[in-house]
């Protein structure tokens, strides 16, 4: 027998065996054992972090592994500034929370996980677009999407303003109940829609409130409308787009939109938009269901008239957008099995279902198929308020920053350029011309390798 | 054996003092006494100061994802930049307002306190040091709740005497006099107590002299009170300017750089460029375009100092 082990025989056996571990689907390791250290975003809504806690230690206890958890507020970034520190240090936690765009900052110390993501993807089907572009980078996943804190920011409605002053019944549009949605009646809410109703509401003393600042949820509603109207800024090729009649038509529609909101939005943080609705004086703003929980406790009666529903549509389809977090787990761990095996734990459907029971609705998982989660039917008042928090119908996620490379995508979002186009062009009254001109400038800058 | 055993112990004891005994005498030395005390404040300062310094200074010459040197290109590329021009512009007019303003009501008010009556100075020194004792952080949210742009407590009074609401925080201007204003709420206390300071240490027999001589108030303070603090003033102005300069929280709680990026300054800046849009590399050359700006001012006025020093001595 010839058992000579030639070259070419060698790198055809091992290119066999490297196909064969990469298309392995993922097996459970028989026994994880030691400790995990988790250093996690610390959720606003109270006892949330139990619901993480309790599936978390009843999963290390089971498999005999240590488990630590560390809740980490996103407070003035310090969960950022965590991760940025880990990741210089090459110590910390095994598994690590990410938020928006940290998997691409910190891709080069993070573990792939196309094991865990693939294996989720056959047991729930596609992922959201959205978590995909952030989570999955160069063709391999660097974080896998959690509900834990993901969110989209669809539009939230006072039934009662829409009713009396816009001649707009958001519940019998929007029912509780996809199944009973009328495509008809869908279709006739539009972003041309949305700024009648505005102007109406407006003039009846109850403007809607829209952040115009630099932080997320300003960011990504702009952004979702922006893609609803066609607007790139930059193509997967690194091509600055711009300079489109469809940036011109955009801003245009937002100097009408913009000059029926209260001045202050160009100030807004991310909590500004929820004390206006809270405070009875807004009829609607984009937010995840978080504004309705805090007025729930501190002002019921505004909470009982809070629908939240689809984003209007624009010539381009409806958008919202997504802002997905993820669990990474840091190449410098010393235990990544038990890691990937706890991940595969929390991402199973039952336990979704118990971190968004524990978040009342707010947190959403990235499968679609996990939309039918009883809770967004249930939670009230009034019942059904939040059935249209996930994405339902025809409305699809969006990220601003997206369709460029990733790296490019996150200084596009973090630098607020499409807030800031706005801004100055509906508050600082620059000409168009010379607020594109600037933006393309800030766009050749995001270039830079 | 037991004589060998003799013989040892007196030959140990000989090397073992040798040793201890030259220990002793380094430590016996006032400088080698100085300097041990002075061990653990090096090692703080090597470790929390001179090497992240060194280690920005580094992080500044690598590319975004930090596999690759690339010298100086961070800062050409900020150099280019629209964005980063306003930050300088904005770092300098938030500092120089700031510091002048401090300055100036430091001065008054340590005036003012100083010719109160004894009695009363300890209670009004405590009282206007109270913005400086309160964290900053605290107190720059008490701020930001009374400009809120939607619930600003100052409107609520500005409306009930009939005037118009103000856009504290949504209009750029009034933002960056927003912040400039808190900068000199909380700083104004530290140049009152420096000045007031100075000014006790000032002869009383030279103001005795002047009166003699018939010089007005103003005329003592020109020629007495501020040539003798004129040291004190430069160093004060300084230190502020530095800690003003790289000053973060004011500007990062009320307005985190915006509207329009028309209130960010370098900190604040380099926080959002290096950690918000992980380009650590960036946020480093930002932060090291204070250096030399700083360095400057320090020189000139340090050299100020150290003449009036000579001619003094």
């Amino acid at each position: 027998m010839n058992s000579r082990i030639t070259r070419r025989k060698l790198l055809k056996n091992s290119a066999l065996a490297t196909t064969a571990v990469l298309t392995m689907p993922y097996v459970h390791g028989a026994y994880a054992a030691g400790s995990l250290a988790l250093g996690v975003w610390d959720h606003w809504v109270p006892g949330a972090n139990n619901a993480l806690t309790k599936l978390v230690t009843e999963w290390g206890e089971k498999n005999k592994v240590e488990i630590k958890i560390d809740y980490i507020t996103s407070q003035g970034e310090k969960d950022k500034l965590t991760a940025a520190a880990e990741a210089q240090a090459g110590t910390g936690h095994d598994i690590m929370s990410h938020r928006d765009w940290n998997i691409q900052i910190h891709q080069r110390v993070l573990e792939p996980l196309d094991d865990v993501a693939n294996s989720l993807i056959k047991q729930y089907g596609p992922i959201s677009p959205v978590a995909e572009y952030l989570g999955k980078i160069k063709g391999t996943w660097r974080g896998i999407p959690t509900a834990v804190g993901s969110q989209v920011k669809p539009t939230c409605s006072r039934i009662d303003l829409y009713k009396e002053h816009a001649g707009i019944d958001v519940v019998d549009m929007f029912p509780a109940d996809e199944s009973k949605w009328d495509k008809a009646k869908t279709d006739t809410w539009t972003w041309d829609t949305y700024l009648e109703s505005a102007q109406k509401l407006h003039k009846a003393g109850f403007p809607v409130g829209l952040p115009m600042g630099q932080t997320s949820d300003a960011v990504d509603w702009v952004g979702a409308f922006f893609k609803s109207y066609g607007v790139v800024m930059i193509d997967e090729k690194d091509n600055i787009k711009i300079n489109s009649d469809e940036t011109r038509q955009a801003l245009e529609y937002l100097k009408k939109l913009m000059a029926v909101n209260p001045p202050e939005v160009f100030a807004w943080d991310d909590a500004g938009n929820n004390r206006w609705l809270i405070s009875g004086k807004g009829s609607s703003i984009m937010n995840p269901p978080s504004a309705w929980a805090v007025a729930k406790r501190d002002n019921p009666k505004v909470a009982e008239q809070c629908w939240t529903h689809p984003m209007p549509k624009g010539p381009k389809g409806r958008f919202v957008g997504q802002l997905p977090q993820f669990y990474g787990v840091w190449s410098f761990s010393k235990n990544k099995s038990a890691a990937k095996e706890l991940l595969l734990h929390i991402s199973q459907k039952e336990s979704i279902a118990q971190l968004v029971e524990a978040s009342v609705g707010y947190d959403l998982p990235s499968f679609k198929s996990m939309y039918d989660l009883p809770t967004w039917k249930t939670v009230a008042p009034p019942v059904g308020t939040v059935y249209g928090y996930p994405p339902r119908g025809d409305e699809q996620t969006s990220m601003f920053g997206a369709p460029a490379r990733a790296e490019i995508g996150a200084q596009m979002y973090n630098q607020a350029i499409n807030t800031v186009m706005v801004s100055k062009f509906c508050q600082g009254n620059e000409k168009l011309d010379e607020v594109i001109k600037w933006a393309e400038k800030e766009l050749e800058g995001t270039l830079r390798t | 054996m037991a004589d060998t055993l003799h013989s040892w112990n007196p030959t140990v004891a000989t090397t073992a003092a040798r040793p201890a005994s030259k220990l002793l005498k380094f430590l016996r030395r006032r400088s080698a006494i100085a300097f041990v005390m002075c061990l653990p404040l090096m090692t703080v300062i090597g470790g929390l100061v001179i090497y992240p310094a060194f280690y920005s200074i580094y992080l500044s010459m690598l590319n975004k994802s930090q596999t690759r040197f690339i010298g100086l290109s961070n800062f050409t590329y900020l150099l280019s930049r629209d964005v980063f021009w306003m930050v300088v512009e904005q770092s300098a007019i938030f500092a120089l307002t700031a510091v002048f303003f401090k300055a100036l009501i430091g001065l008054v008010t340590a005036h003012l306190i100083n010719n109160l009556p004894v009695k009363g100075q300890r209670k009004w020194r405590g009282m206007l040091l109270v913005p400086w004792v309160i964290p900053l952080a605290l107190s720059t949210l008490g701020w930001w709740w009374m400009f809120d742009p939607t619930h600003s407590a100052l409107n609520w009074i500005i409306n009930l005497f009939g005037g118009d609401e103000i856009a504290w925080l949504s209009n750029p201007y009034w933002a960056r006099f927003s912040v400039i204003l808190v900068n000199v709420w909380y700083g104004a206390p530290f140049f009152l107590i420096m000045y007031l300071a100075a000014l006790k240490s000032v002869p009383e027999q030279l103001y005795e002299a002047a009166a003699i001589d018939g010089a007005s108030a103003w005329q003592k303070f020109v020629h007495i009170t501020l040539p003798m603090m004129r040291n004190i003033i430069a160093i004060t102005i300084l230190f502020s300017l530095i800690v003003t300069f790289a000053n973060f929280d004011i500007v990062q709680i009320m307005t985190a750089g915006g509207p329009r990026n028309m209130t960010h300054v370098f900190a604040t800046y380099s926080f959002l460029t290096g950690i918000r849009s992980g380009d650590l590399p960036l946020g480093s050359a930002v932060s090291l375009f204070m250096l030399p700006i700083l360095a400057v001012s320090a020189i000139f006025i340090l050299r100020g100092v150290r003449k009036r020093g000579r001619e003094i001595g």
